[in-house]
């Protein structure tokens, strides 16, 4: 699978990424899925609800989490992803974002932050086995915003 | 009585393609019960071999988590909803500051971790 990203989602993510910092930010990718690609159809940002090391670490409320499914499924949108920030840390998964993966399927964006500037985005999904991350290939799609 | 469940987007192929599901129970355990029995590879994705739903699998009868309210003891009516909500968690190492920046930032074709 690859993940479909207009360029202003793909900023919006970064930019998430630098408004949190030092702090982890998060967030859903709402969309479909196509042939071969996971397309992006909005950027949901949402509250880093861990408290006790927001640096390197970040969870979301549950009850927030069920709201964004909600509203994206009266909207004919379906959760596709997440994404997260790497504070000072390349944009490739820990063994700690491997423990707390939920199901294969999903796109896992991680996208690094080197003292206070987004650097690289990348995207993972979970090997079926659950041992590994794969990393998909992100490819830009037409901006919603253009003709 | 059926209740509506509704099924996460990568679980959907488990489920022939459908994002939600009508499922009969008297109460929640019930009705996932039936839920895995109707669609049998949707057992591993949220239950452990042990039969335990998973760490990060949270199950919410309409607005509430069940762990809050009887867990899988806890009763269902008709026009109640069931929505499975993975926990969404994770982080970097921590190693903090430019040491840690200056780590190559990606593998070009797998991350094994």
């Amino acid at each position: 699978m690859a993940l479909r990203l207009t360029a202003e989602q793909h900023a919006a993510i970064a930019r998430h990424g630098e408004q949190a910092y030092p702090h982890e930010c998060c967030g859903v990718l709402l969309g479909g899925a196509g042939a071969g690609a996971r397309e992006v159809a909005e950027v949901v940002p949402m509250r880093n609800a861990n408290t006790e090391s927001p640096r390197n670490r970040f969870d979301f409320d549950p009850k927030e989490h069920l709201a964004v499914q909600r509203q994206a499924r009266e909207r004919g949108l379906d959760v596709i992803g997440f994404y997260h920030s790497h504070p000072d840390h390349p944009a490739r998964p820990s063994q700690y974002d491997l423990e707390h993966a939920a199901w294969p399927g999903y796109s896992y964006v991680i996208v690094s932050v080197a003292e206070g500037r987004a650097a690289a985005l990348n995207s993972f999904e979970l090997a079926d086995d659950r041992s590994h991350f794969i990393q998909e290939e992100i490819t830009e799609a037409a901006s919603l915003s253009r003709p | 009585m059926p209740i509506k469940v509704f099924i996460p987007t990568p679980l959907r192929s488990y489920a022939d393609k459908q994002a939600a599901v009508e499922v009969d129970g008297r109460d929640v355990g019930e009705v996932l019960e039936r839920l895995v029995a109707a669609h049998p590879q949707l057992k591993s994705q949220l239950f452990t071999p042990e039969g335990k739903l998973r760490s990060f699998v949270n199950v919410y009868l309409n607005d509430e988590d069940i762990r809050y309210t009887g867990r899988e003891r806890t009763p269902v009516k008709t026009s109640d909803t069931l929505s499975i909500v993975p926990s969404i968690a994770g982080g970097a190492p921590r190693a903090f500051g430019r040491e840690a920046a200056l780590l190559p930032s990606s593998r070009p074709a797998e991350a094994r971790c």
